[in-house]
């Protein structure tokens, strides 16, 4: 078995082993879930970096190259017949959201620290649900693909019902409804994909290689883009987003709006652009126009919400905007800053998540208008939630600015089929976000973190414990580094994105 | 390059000192102890100040005065690639403006880091007010160093964070909280018409870049610029860039692309700059503490959008329509604010609305700058230097009075020139400078900008600068006279003691630069253009009005506030609704919330989340809905009981009959 077999295995592993612990010694459970989560951070990083160099000696050759290059590649057939095989492997994009998902899935297991009812069946659920998405980003084979896909969808149901607030099992099943349409799209273009290559295989490179009439691309893309565009929370399908979020617990949350809402762009990237150029091209501006109200709808839905993971959720929704713009700009600064914002939205949408929890774990409300004055009581959480609302804002130094004046150049440079004029009047529209969020976040966060102490009750409340330092520390880390050295990250996803673009333009 | 003085390639140290200290101090040291904290935090700023310095004195030895001042990059490296020839890189470049402000930035920065140890001694967020301060300091010093539009941006928006953080210093107060936040939001809508401008100028310029890099990298590459880009200033700025930008057109109201992108960017550096319609956050930013107003008016935060014109001058210029604006904007603001410093009452809000009117000031020199006459460059340059030395003079003085009265009304001193000779002396003497008497610095700069607008041939222009010099002389004047001369009228102007040497020092080191620096000869150092048209001697045409008019408006604060200020009020109620009109700002700030509060709340963002909840999310539910009913109506197809089935047996039966029957008739 090999590395990335690894990265795949050692959270089922972990859930396992969690699921032979009496369920009594809770206490027990969270350390195994935090070790296992822990040496798979390791891993993330020992595949990080033998990826790096065995990729370093191919970046000029990616330059003109129409398909990616794989590393560390494990294949196996498994059902011959049908031509689905065992594919996994890495490249650049695989590899900056394993290290995504890899940090919100640790971070996430200390921001539970206190799930005390049904500790053990929510840990087991937890990592199945990462070990599905660690699989997503590994397999390159379409079946794989779809199998773990489902596997990070369904456990969610039983997490949001069983352990979340407020209206759960609503929230739990629109949330999986919807997200089950989404997969129901992408699994009709997957269907057709393979039948139309007709190479009885459901290798996505193997597939990369069959050429798929225009006609066909064009009917095909708009389902698997639309069909990840659930996921990804692309107006008007977003609404499960909201909802679950604010139901969920906050690990959920984190893992959630962090990583699943990234298989949505991840998905559009990696299958819909690279199967079917021809496709995006034709719907590149009906894409555009919906992801711009995406970024300013969400932003200044954000702005009247009194709920803090509401509030987050919208912008959320704006942020992912912005990934979704990225990719139906189609140039390379596009691409390249959907990537850079799936991996920042989902650091700092992590962080928001986790802080919230943290702070309603303190003050048992998470309405904005209760608080105020938190800022005094506790200057960690209040330091790392303003960090996070400033990277949300776009604020340079920090990843969110990276990601946005990339993704604004792509839009503004925009492609050859999309109307200059348009691409341009879209981006300036998108613009105006960076100041709706300056306001709904300092809004919001001045509310609950400044000004006087509005309850009494306030003053004793305390600041984070070891493992809330750990984890909201770790991600703030994350967000700076990228922030004030984005030039490794740019790097590392480069010779993936590429041969998406070649194919674009060829 | 040819090989540089050794000061001139470890400029990088300047920021970074500042930014290294921040760091240190933010996470390290000031947990730690609380003493190092400032120390440390002064130190930096003071090394930083002396490699300011000493690179001022290696970049005039390089390139002499009164011959030509490249720009030169001197360190730099590949930060933020978004595409090929759109690099941006993260640098320092050297040119006569950027020396002068690193040295400007970094001297007063340092005395009002000195000044704060004394200030803020008693504040439990002493380690938090030095970790900010030196943010902003870093921020302010990577803006001045920028090499290309991007690491500006980058540093302009860190300024905008900086200021957020100090204006919003004191946590727990709603005011300052307040304060903070319109700070933030009404500069970065600024910055987003910035922002705009360069995605413009990027797009249009890398439209052209593959034609023309080619010849002005050579150019470029011996002033430093190893890997030319198209976001470099070295390439915007450049004379045939220009002439592609100024030829293209929009399709909006006739404008060529380089009117549209340079008005943009204007609209960002009139935000920071505190420009008319854009000023409403800097009165209120006195919610910060003293030291940091002064770091902000003088130094730091709203001089960098006079820095930025003056950057982009060259294509300011080639717009020219631009420029227009720039000089429309500077002379309206100047005005303005000046009429309102005149009702004010709050110490800090006069020098905030001085502030307003002498930036327009700034902005109103560069404005009528032009190739042919660039005086209003060199004039702009100058007072930014001047008025950031008497400037942050006053607020420390302010800083000084408030904290010796515990008010900051000017009514609630007076008679202080007794009680704080010092301070009472560094007044005076920043107050004769900000006046523009003979021999103090403002003296000189200002005659230099009017004599620009004289030459250039703006004779309103000329007249309005002329009846600012008046009213500043009045309110600077009337400010003084009340808070020092009189009676003691507040319940502690009585007890007022003067401040601790950490504090004075500073004022006196400050008030010796505003004494003396007008004897600059600046023109020497920071020109535009090939044309020196500088003489550095008085111009009688201009000192004889200007000095004329100064002591007009000392003389009527004279008459009407050196004793009590009876006859002010009787004036003031005279004026009726004129003077009350002026005393609330003219209701800008008003205008502004029925905007914001009025109608973006609840006519946008509102309708938008109740449209999400209950139209978008309505369709999800509808769909439950209907998947539901249709479900609960086919379950009466399948109770389970016979009777049921066969009333549907025989029902269909008869149905299919009907059917047919009506086919065959």
């Amino acid at each position: 078995m090999g590395l990335v077999s690894w990265l795949i295995a050692l959270p089922l592993l972990t859930a396992a082993a969690v699921a032979a612990v009496p369920a009594r010694r809770w206490r027990m459970i969270r350390w195994i879930a935090a070790a296992g989560t822990g040496a798979h951070l390791i891993l993330t990083a020992a595949t990080t970096v033998l990826f790096w160099q065995a990729a370093a000696p191919d970046a000029a050759a990616m330059e003109g190259a129409l398909h990616t290059k794989l590393y560390l590649v494990e294949q196996a057939p498994w059902f011959k017949p049908l031509g689905i095989q065992y594919y996994v492997g890495v490249d650049g994009l695989s590899v900056s959201m394993t290290i995504l998902t890899s940090i919100i899935i640790f971070t996430g297991v200390l921001a539970s620290w206190d799930v005390a009812t049904r500790t053990k069946e929510f840990f087991v659920l937890l990592l199945v649900l990462v070990t599905g998405v660690f699989g997503v980003f590994l397999s390159f084979d379409l079946f794989l693909f779809f199998m773990f896909y489902e596997l990070a969808v369904l456990p969610m149901y039983l997490l949001i019902g069983i352990w979340g607030t407020g209206p759960k099992e609503y929230a739990a099943m629109k949330l999986t409804l919807m997200l089950l349409v989404g997969s129901a799209f992408v699994l009709v273009g997957f269907l057709a994909v393979y039948h139309a290559a007709g190479l009885r295989t459901f290798d996505l490179l193997a597939l990369g290689r069959a050429e798929f009439p225009s006609d066909f691309q064009k009917w095909v893309f708009p389902m698997i883009f639309v069909g990840f565009g659930v996921i990804g929370a692309l107006y008007p399908l977003h609404t499960w987003s909201p909802d679950g979020h604010s139901s969920a617990p906050t690990a959920v949350s984190m893992l959630h709006a962090g990583v699943l809402m990234k298989l949505g762009g991840y998905g559009a990237l990696r299958i819909a652009v690279y199967l079917l150029p021809e496709g995006a091209k034709a719907w590149a501006l009906l894409f555009m126009v919906l992801t711009t109200i995406n970024i300013l709808y969400g932003s200044f839905a954000a702005i009247v919400q009194k709920d803090l993971k509401y509030f987050t959720a919208y912008s959320s929704v704006s942020h992912c905007g912005f990934v979704l713009f990225g990719v139906a700009s189609l140039n390379f600064m596009g691409l390249k800053g959907a990537v850079i914002q799936m991996f920042s939205h989902g650091i700092m949408t992590g962080l928001f998540f986790g802080l919230i929890g943290m702070v309603y774990s303190r003050t048992h409300s998470r309405m904005i208008p209760e608080m105020g004055g938190l800022g005094k009581v506790m200057p960690w959480l209040a330091t790392a939630f303003y960090l996070a609302g400033l990277a949300s804002l776009g604020l340079p130094g920090l990843s969110g600015f990276v990601a946005e004046t990339h993704v604004f150049l792509g839009g503004f440079f925009g492609n050859p089929w999309v109307d200059a004029a348009v691409a341009r009047t879209l981006t300036v529209i998108a613009t105006l976000s960076i100041v709706v969020t300056a306001v709904y976040v300092l809004r919001g966060l001045a509310t609950v973190f400044q000004g006087p102490i509005v309850n009494p009750g306030f003053e004793r409340l305390t600041d984070a414990t070891w493992n809330e330092r750990i984890a909201t520390g770790l991600l703030v880390a994350v967000l700076v580094v990228v922030g004030l050295a984005p030039w490794p990250f740019i790097a590392l996803i480069k010779g993936a994105l590429m041969p998406l673009l070649n194919r674009v333009y060829q | 390059m040819p090989d540089l003085p050794l000061a001139l390639q470890f400029a990088w140290l300047i920021p970074a000192l500042p930014f290294a200290a921040f760091i240190a101090v933010g996470l390290g040291v000031s947990p730690l102890s609380k003493r190092a904290a400032g120390l440390v935090a002064t130190l930096a700023v003071a090394a930083a100040a002396l490699c300011a310095w000493l690179v001022a004195w290696e970049y005039y030895g390089l390139y002499p005065p009164d011959a030509a001042h490249p720009a030169i990059v001197v360190w730099s490296f590949e930060w933020l690639p978004y595409d090929a020839g759109l690099s941006a890189s993260a640098g320092v470049l050297l040119d006569p403006i950027a020396v002068l402000l690193l040295v400007v930035v970094t001297t007063v920065s340092a005395l009002i880091h000195v000044y704060s140890i004394g200030y803020m001694g008693g504040d439990p967020g002493y380690g938090r007010f030095f970790t900010y301060m030196n943010l902003f300091t870093f921020s302010m010093l990577g803006l001045v160093v920028a090499p290309n539009i991007i690491q500006m941006y980058v540093c302009w928006e860190l300024v905008g964070l900086s200021s957020f953080l100090l204006i919003g210093f004191y946590y727990s107060k709603p005011e300052a909280v307040a304060a903070a936040k319109k700070a933030f939001i009404v500069t970065r809508f600024a910055d987003l018409g910035f922002l705009i401008g360069i995605l413009l100028l990027g797009f249009h310029g890398h439209a052209s870049f593959a034609e023309l890099a080619p010849a002005i990298a050579p150019e470029a590459a011996a002033q430093g610029v190893a890997n030319l880009q198209a976001f470099d200033f070295h390439y915007l700025t450049h004379p045939e860039v220009l002439a592609r930008l100024q030829a293209a057109s929009v399709p909006f109201l006739g404008l060529s692309l380089l009117t549209l992108a340079m008005v943009l960017v204007f609209m960002g550096a009139a935000g920071k700059s505190a420009m008319f319609p854009l000023h409403i956050w800097l009165p209120d930013a006195m919610e910060g503490p003293t030291p940091v107003s002064a770091l902000i008016h003088a130094a730091t935060m709203v001089v960098a959008g006079v820095y930025l014109v003056a950057r982009l001058m060259p294509a300011f210029a080639a717009s020219g329509d631009a420029l227009a604006v720039v000089m429309g904007v500077g002379v309206f603001t100047s005005l303005f604010a000046a009429v309102i410093a005149v009702t004010q009452d709050d110490i800090k809000r006069i020098l905030a609305f001085s502030t307003l009117s002498q930036i327009g000031y700034m902005m109103l020199a560069l404005g009528v700058c032009s190739p042919a006459h660039p005086l209003g460059y060199t004039a702009g340059m100058f007072h930014l230097a001047t008025h950031a030395f008497f400037k942050a003079l006053l607020f420390l003085c302010a800083g000084a009075v408030i904290h010796a009265v515990h008010s900051n009304n000017i009514w609630d001193m007076g008679g202080l020139a007794r009680k704080m000779p010092i301070t009472h002396a560094a007044f005076l003497a920043a107050t004769l400078a900000i006046a523009g008497v003979w021999p103090f610095a403002g003296f000189f700069s200002k005659d230099e900008i009017l004599l620009a607008a004289f030459s250039s041939g703006h004779t309103a222009v000329f007249a309005a600068a002329l009846l600012v010099a008046g009213l500043t002389a009045f309110y600077m004047f009337r400010l003084y006279f009340v808070t020092f001369w009189g009676g003691h009228r507040g319940p502690h102007a009585a007890h007022a003691r003067e401040a601790p040497a950490v504090m004075w020092v500073p004022l006196a080191a400050l008030a010796a630069v505003s004494a003396v620096a007008g004897f600059v000869p600046i023109g020497s150092f920071v020109s535009w253009g090939e044309a020196h048209e500088v003489p550095h001697c008085i111009d009688l045409r201009i000192a004889i009005p200007a000095t004329a008019i100064a002591l007009l408006g000392f003389a009527l604060a004279w008459r009407l506030y050196a004793r009590d200020g009876a006859g002010a009020a009787r004036a003031a109620a005279a004026l009726g609704i004129l003077y009350r009109t002026i005393k609330r700002k003219f209701y800008v700030d008003e205008a502004y919330l029925a905007v914001t509060k009025g109608f973006i709340f609840p006519y946008i963002a509102r309708p938008i989340a109740w449209f999400d909840r209950h139209a978008v999310d309505g369709g999800v539910d509808l769909a439950g809905w209907i998947t539901r009913t249709t479900g609960r109506l086919c379950r009466r197809l399948q109770t389970g009981q016979v009777q049921t089935y066969g009333v549907w047996f025989v029902g269909g039966i008869l149905f299919v009959l009907l059917l047919l029957w009506a086919a065959l008739a």
